[in-house]
């Protein structure tokens, strides 16, 4: 018993140990720089505050597309292209630098995390026309 | 060396874990909306071709309407480009008599794409609408396999510049949407859109489920048929003159 | 019969190295393989919309049906009582084990998303006939890992029996929802029929105890342990049981869609309409894999020949990579009828055979799948008592009687006749 409850100890030390010298530290400690998010270029304020969003970001984004996919609301609070419309920015890197991409921006604490990205595959993260226009409200009624 | 746990130590201990690794679970779990609005089993959104105003041009304006409503560019390979809709050319051996006609997803009422999907991607919207949920889907394409109108594409290479209201990508299933994006602010698809300028009436999009719509006005007048009725499925896509 | 002793293999030589070493590099190649389409897109391979499903296919399928079939051996031990088989459980376990990992690797890593291939697990559809067999399969598992644990703990060999039982019915079951896969699709002519079900069943019979075969001759040859004729024998007979009931089963099928006016179409194109699938029928599943294997087994100058044994193995498993590759792809190619008794013609390839060209990274997936179906047989009969150390006939022929010197053509007819 007192083998047992000795290596839970210790695996306890051992994690708090790890976690306590695994906390970002700041800058000027060297090694990796903490993500710096740039402005939106649109809104004025996120849709939920900064810390918030950092947290649950990914469990806000996978609600809504749920909601999207199976009932078709659309424009919800947490949509994904609500987030494009306002964070896309003009990113110098990208084949069409005039072009406006959300990319960059989640890249940034993502590559931070070593996150790795799905959306993009079968999400456009530019800023389109039919995205600025919300031209997808159709003409005729049924 | 003893080891004795008493029951109430043991309870106190889960209870005490299970509190700390659920506790910051909780406090995402918001209050459900009032009445989230969204897809009814009220509607059931349908299509009516009828072949006898279709002429092979319409049926054309109709794919490429598609095509460009949801930025379906060819593959490198013809047999491995997307086709969400096509014009068929059906000729009957004995008479010769030939109709074209623009075949896309019928969703089904009871699609088999929906049943044989592992992991439930492929499913019926509650209005009817047969959809791929590209997030879960695994890309097995089974439903490809399983599919009697041949109505799904897969994506065999990286897509790049998707339309923002139709994401699609390499390694999943994509099939006709029925224009959900424009459906469900209130628009037709674009394929009935064009063919409307091609061929006046000969495709007709609406709720089948309400009397008083012009669609289920129509089939209540003319004879209409479904594609391969025979397997019960029950598409929501009816012919007449076919 | 005298008490079987298993015994690991030794393992050191060159040899097994070199085979270790040559399994390996062909599983790293399937595994690259696996990468590069995952990376670049299945356009790299020959599928396409019309053939959603290729050569990797016909590979894990075939491991699948052989994994299931492969444990038969044990069956007939554990649940028939038949005492010859019973030495030969181990073994049987392990080749199901490995044979149904390497088939489900290849099926995995084909997936366009093979990064979500837990989410089945998870997020499932109860009403696919997918979603059961991955319950199945991970059952199998379960249940092959038992069985091998009760055959070789022997203070659980009373419960051996019982858990054979439940293996045999699980893999009835699992082989039976293999052939719903296609049995249950209504959209494709040649698929949509109850009988896919047992045949699936009777061809996991052949192709498993072929390749149990195969591979029991070659493991005996090559850690030169002695492997008698009765045991071969028996074998070989079984074998061909089971090949005649599988050519039993693809003549109902296709004679009865031959009867039947609407299913002419899809007949007519496998049986002599589909070009590479009407060769690969009666050549590759008709002759090579039931009527030459059947030769080789029981016509009489060949019945007394192990080697001919050996070769009707490797036969059948030609010829059931054949019947796989007929009925996937040529399940396929034959148009869907969209318009009964009507000809259409599309942009989408309606009305017309679709072609398939497998592309070298479907053959290298599939051969990285038997790659580590044989690499896991390799390195388990190393580390476990997995192989027998002896199955001459003075040990594991049950009708075994030494012959005197004088009578030795009567002891030679005696258990011929057993046999």
């Amino acid at each position: 018993m007192t083998r047992i409850i000795g290596m839970i100890g210790a695996l306890a030390l051992g994690l708090a140990i790890l976690a306590g010298t695994g906390r970002p530290a700041p800058a000027a400690d060297g090694r990796v720089p903490l993500p710096a998010l740039a402005a939106p270029a649109e809104g004025e304020s996120c849709v939920e505050p900064a810390d918030v969003m950092r947290r649950n970001h990914m469990e806000f984004l996978k609600a809504q597309r749920d909601e999207t996919m199976h009932l078709g609301i659309r424009d919800g609070k947490y949509s994904l292209n609500g987030c494009i419309a306002c964070h896309a920015a003009a990113d110098p890197a990208a084949a069409d630098p005039a072009a406006k991409t959300i990319e960059p921006f989640c890249e940034e604490c993502h590559s931070y995390a070593a996150v790795k990205l799905d959306c993009w595959s079968c999400h456009n993260p530019t800023l389109t026309e039919e995205l600025r226009a919300h031209l997808w409200d159709g003409s005729k009624k049924p | 060396m003893k080891t004795t746990l008493s029951r109430r130590r043991l309870l106190a201990g889960t209870a005490a874990v299970a509190g700390v690794v659920l506790a910051p679970g909780v406090t995402l779990i918001a209050a459900p909306e009032a009445e989230a609005k969204g897809a009814s089993s009220d509607i059931r959104w349908g299509l009516l071709i009828d072949a006898g105003k279709l002429t092979p041009e319409a049926c054309d304006a109709a794919v490429a309407a598609c095509n460009a409503e949801n930025g379906l560019e060819p593959a490198s390979r013809a047999d491995a480009t997307a086709q969400w809709i096509r014009r068929i050319d059906v000729t009957d051996p004995q008479t010769g008599h030939g109709v074209s006609i623009p075949v896309m997803c019928q969703h089904c009422e009871y699609p088999p794409c929906a049943d044989v999907c592992p992991t439930g991607a492929s499913f019926r919207r509650a209005d009817g609408i047969v959809l791929v949920d590209k997030h879960i889907c695994i890309g097995c394409r089974y439903c490809m396999l399983a599919c009697p109108y041949k109505a799904r594409s897969f994506g065999y290479e990286d897509i790049t510049d998707q339309k923002s209201y139709s994401p699609r990508g390499k390694g999943t299933v994509q099939a006709c949407t029925l224009c959900v994006h424009r459906v469900d602010a209130g628009g037709v698809p674009a394929c009935v859109e064009a063919c409307e300028r091609a061929a006046p009436g000969a495709m007709l999009f609406g709720d089948l489920k309400n009397p008083d719509s012009e669609i289920s006005r129509r089939v209540s007048q003319i004879a209409v048929t479904r594609i391969r009725s025979d397997l019960g499925v029950e598409p929501g896509v009816l012919y007449a003159g076919v | 019969m005298a008490k079987i002793e298993f015994l690991e293999i030794e393992g050191r030589s060159p040899d097994y190295y070199a085979l270790l070493g040559g399994l390996a590099l062909v599983v790293v190649i399937g595994l690259a393989t696996a990468a590069y389409v995952d990376h670049a897109g299945h356009i790299v391979t020959g599928m396409s919309n019309q053939i959603p499903w290729g050569l990797p296919h016909v590979f894990a399928i075939f491991l699948i049906v052989a994994a299931s079939g492969a444990l038969n051996v044990a069956s007939v031990g554990s649940v028939f009582g038949r005492i010859m088989y019973k030495p030969l459980s181990r073994l049987s376990g392990l080749l199901a084990f490995a044979l149904m990992a390497g088939g489900l690797a290849v099926l995995s890593l084909d997936l366009g998303r093979p990064d979500r291939v837990f989410l089945p697990m998870i997020h499932l559809n109860p009403k696919s006939i997918f979603v059961w067999n991955i319950n199945f399969y991970i059952g199998f598992f379960a249940i092959v890992a038992a069985y091998l644990w009760v055959s070789m703990d022997w203070r659980l060999t009373g419960l051996s029996r019982p858990v054979g039982i439940l293996a045999f019915i699980w893999r009835l079951a699992l082989t039976s929802c293999t052939g719903w896969v296609f049995g249950f699709i209504v959209a494709r002519q040649a698929w949509d029929a109850a009988v896919m079900a047992p045949m699936f069943i009777v061809f996991s019979f052949a192709y498993g105890l072929a390749v149990f075969l195969l591979i029991l001759m070659v493991a005996c040859q090559w850690t030169d342990r002695p492997l008698g004729d009765a045991v071969v024998r028996r074998l070989k007979n079984l074998l061909g049981v089971f090949v005649a009931a599988s050519l039993y089963f693809t003549l109902v099928m296709q004679l009865t869609n031959l009867y039947a006016t609407e299913h002419h179409g899809v007949t007519r194109f496998i049986l002599f309409e589909g070009g590479v699938i009407t060769v690969l029928f009666w050549l590759g599943q008709v002759l090579i894999g039931g009527v030459l294997p059947l030769i080789l087994i029981w016509y009489p100058p060949f019945a007394g020949s192990r080697s001919a044994a050996g070769l009707a193995g490797g036969l059948v498993v030609l010829g059931g990579l054949a019947q796989m590759y007929v009925t996937i792809i040529g399940g396929l190619a034959y148009p869907q009828i969209l318009f009964p008794g009507k000809q259409v013609s599309s942009g989408f390839f309606d009305g017309v055979v679709n072609g398939y060209v497998p592309s070298f990274w479907e053959l290298f997936l599939g051969l990285g799948g038997v790659a580590i179906a044989l690499l896991m047989i390799v390195v388990a009969v190393k580390f476990l008592r997995l192989l027998p150390l002896s199955l001459a006939d003075a040990v594991a022929d049950p009708h075994y009687r030494p012959a005197p010197a004088a009578e030795a053509p009567e002891a030679k007819a005696e258990t011929a006749e057993a046999a």
